[in-house]
């Protein structure tokens, strides 16, 4: 299986997030995880999905399908251009004052922030690749992780051009 | 004006001439605006009466189907007929209520999400809130509706937006950001198609829907009249090439002539022009059309290498691509009557060796014999309708199709209890064709109640029921692959369906024998007015020739006269 995150824009209508969630079961597509949010041009939300598929006819499966919908405006891969993927995480973490310090360490190597204190427990926001957020909550499984959220992939391409004009 | 009467108004600007429907609480300010305007409607018995006589109206006319229902139960009622228009690609527009806007999500009586529910079934779908948003989303809608693929949009409605008023006008242009309509692709993809034309040797054109949808016929067959090239079309594309032209040789897959399948599978470029390669064609898709380079003609990208992958696609519409193809042969300098000649004769004479046959005898009629009577009894512009199973592939395999827009049948869905009120939008839609409808025992009781709307409405159909008593291709299946175990299949035969007819309004008659089929035939098909004649039929006939599922094209099961 190999991942693509793909960046849609669509029309900033009600109903659009049900066309395309809709049209991802129907067609038994794989995902990995999905995001939405405003943009620069406030009649535009732009969708970020990011699909496992086995094989490039499965991938122009997806684009195609979702290009289909009315509401979709454009879609790029940004899994074959080069750009900058991030993912956002919130992780809360069993704290003590005797492993506070290890926890700062670590959160400190990974140029992460603690956001939130308390007697019993840290919050630890960090932004980064998949690899590093999945390498952190490794390491900070060992003061037992309490509760995470994660926004999934975003993705921007590298240089002046946006991908409306790509 | 009002948000029913600018509905109304909206449907005139689209020169919408009738809508199909049924009434209910939402809707009761709609249905008083139709009142009121004294809009042309046909009440049907059930809603999806009333979308599947929509479907048969596009199918027939090209134009766009309308159909009215009413919020939750009524709504849910045309998910069936919904789902069969986006299968087959028809342009549908319908209208549902909703309940009013403030109670909305609060589980209200009669309320469900129809824009949730018609997500995956629709081209595209609304929920109108505002009275406002009215004249641009039913534009919008109707360009969606007929324009690219064709395709069913559902537009539903709060009940206060009927009743609210607002400033109306009707927008000129459609402004999507998303969605153009025009589908004009690259000549480029075109020009590859004619050289790998020059190199083939056993080309074939595989044909389906889209021709008819894009009213392409004419152009298709001036280039099948130009290269000789044989042609086999799918159940969709059945009436675009005359069903008797030498060269064409009929419906290809699991209930396809010899000839056809055989040609696909001894082809050597097999170039499809709006079809899908769905899998009652293709059979076992890595064996299918295995010597063959694949072209593909389509509208709609997202068919491009989802069953197969086609070496040669032409992205865009037909009526952008085809003219241009056939200007491109014309243009070739190639004598390709003269090149393909000898395997136009190769493939002509399988269809003669092996053409789709039966056996009658002086006991009973055949099933395949009464399609071939009525066949012979009626003019070139009649239109068929089917309704789903066995009688359907008769229908393909034996009525002589000769026209477009004339074999109306569920095809992608195989929707049994399609073929009644189909038939009813289709005479409604053309009035001056004759109707005949082809269903089975088991489909016409799925819409049975709307003989009485072809009855109130004196609708001219003629209802031919191929009565075996029993669920006819489930049987046939329960048959080949499952040790004669006919579970739930066999229905008793108790019902009078000449009684049930007359009990709804029609006239209606019973032929049992077949020294007699031809000359009640005649009298039954030439009574004014709806008519059902049934016909009794043996209960153990199978569709030949068959592919089982699965199995490669070339692998038929053939039976017929010879067998």
């Amino acid at each position: 299986m190999k991942k693509y995150i793909l960046a849609v824009l669509v029309d900033n209508k009600p109903g659009v997030l049900t066309h395309v969630s809709g049209l991802i079961s129907r067609r038994a597509f794989n995902i990995e995880s999905i995001s939405a949010g405003y943009t620069e041009d406030e009649d535009v939300t732009r969708i970020n999905i990011e699909v496992s598929v086995e094989d490039d006819r499965e991938l122009e499966q997806v684009v195609n399908q979702l290009g289909k919908l009315i509401d979709v405006i454009k879609i790029v891969n940004l899994g074959l251009v080069d750009s900058i993927v991030r993912e956002l995480v919130l992780l809360k973490v069993r704290a003590t004052k005797g492993s506070l310090a290890d926890i700062r360490n670590i959160v400190d190597i990974f140029r992460g922030n603690i956001v939130d204190v308390s007697p019993e427990n840290v919050v630890i926001e960090l932004t980064g690749s998949q690899s590093k957020i999945n390498a952190i909550c490794e390491m900070l499984e060992d003061f037992e992780i309490i509760e995470i959220a994660r926004t999934g992939a975003i993705a921007l391409s590298r240089g002046p051009i946006p991908i409306k004009n790509m | 004006m009002n948000g029913a009467q600018a509905i109304l108004e909206s449907l005139k600007r689209e020169n919408v001439d009738l809508v199909f429907g049924y009434p209910g609480g939402a809707v009761l300010d709609l249905y008083d605006a139709v009142y009121q305007a004294r809009f042309p409607h046909i009440l049907t018995r059930h809603e999806q009466g009333a979308v599947h006589a929509a479907d048969g109206y596009a199918r027939a006319t090209g134009k766009v189907g309308v159909v009215f229902a009413t919020s939750g139960p009524g709504a849910t009622n045309l998910i069936t007929g919904i789902a069969t228009a986006n299968m087959d690609s028809v342009p549908l527009v319908c209208f549902t209520g909703q309940v009013t806007n403030p109670l909305i999500g609060k589980d209200s009586f009669q309320e469900a999400d129809i824009v949730g529910i018609t997500t995956p079934i629709t081209k595209h779908n609304y929920l109108v809130k505002r009275a406002s948003e009215l004249p641009r989303v039913i534009k919008e809608a109707f360009f969606i509706a007929r324009t690219g693929r064709p395709g069913p949009v559902v537009i539903d409605i709060a009940k206060d937006v009927f009743t609210t008023v607002l400033d109306y006008e009707y927008p000129q242009k459609v402004k999507l950001r998303g969605y153009k309509g025009d589908f004009t692709g690259d000549e480029g993809q075109i020009r590859d198609v004619v050289e790998a034309l020059g190199e083939a040797k056993r080309p074939v054109f595989f044909i389906g829907g889209g021709v008819t949808l894009s009213n392409q016929t004419e152009v298709m067959r001036e280039i099948v009249k130009n290269t000789g090239i044989p042609v086999v079309s799918s159940l969709m594309g059945l009436g675009c090439i005359p069903a008797k032209q030498e060269g064409f040789l009929g419906m290809v897959g699991m209930h396809g002539s010899y000839a056809a399948n055989m040609a696909v599978q001894k082809s050597d470029l097999l170039i499809g022009i709006g079809v899908r390669f769905d899998d009652r064609v293709t059979g076992k898709i890595d064996a299918f059309a295995p010597n063959a380079k694949i072209v593909h003609f389509e509208v709609d990208k997202a068919e491009i290498n989802k069953n197969i992958f086609s070496h040669y696609p032409v992205i865009g519409d037909l009526r952008w691509s085809l003219p241009i193809f056939n200007e491109q042969l014309q243009g070739s300098g190639e004598d390709y009557l003269d090149r393909f000649a000898k395997w136009h004769k190769q493939v002509v004479d399988m269809d003669r060796e092996c053409p789709f046959s039966y056996k009658t005898n002086d006991k009973v009629i055949m099933p395949q014999q009464l399609i071939d009577t009525v066949s012979g009894m009626v003019d070139e512009n009649t239109i068929v309708v089917t309704d789903v199973g066995q009688h359907q592939m008769w229908a393909a395999q034996f009525f002589n199709s000769r026209n477009p827009r004339q074999f109306i049948t569920s095809g992608g869905l195989g929707t049994m209890g399609y073929g009644l009120p189909a038939a009813l939008g289709a005479k409604l839609g053309c009035p001056d064709k004759r109707v005949v409808l082809f269903t089975g025992d088991g489909s016409v009781m799925m819409n049975c109640q709307e003989m009485s709307t072809a009855a109130d409405n004196n609708i001219d159909i003629k209802v031919v029921l191929l009565h075996n008593r029993v669920l006819g291709m489930v049987t046939q299946w329960q048959r080949m692959f499952y040790g004669k175990r006919y579970s739930q299949t066999l229905l008793g035969g108790k019902t009078d369906y000449v009684k049930l007819a007359q009990a709804m309004g029609m006239e209606a008659c019973r032929i049992e024998k077949p020294q007699e089929l031809e000359a009640s035939l005649e009298k039954a098909l030439n009574v004014k007015g709806p008519m059902l004649i049934d016909v009794m039929l043996p209960a153990n006939e199978d569709v030949l020739p068959m592919v089982a599922p699965g199995a490669q094209l070339d692998n038929m099961v053939l039976g017929g006269a010879e067998a």
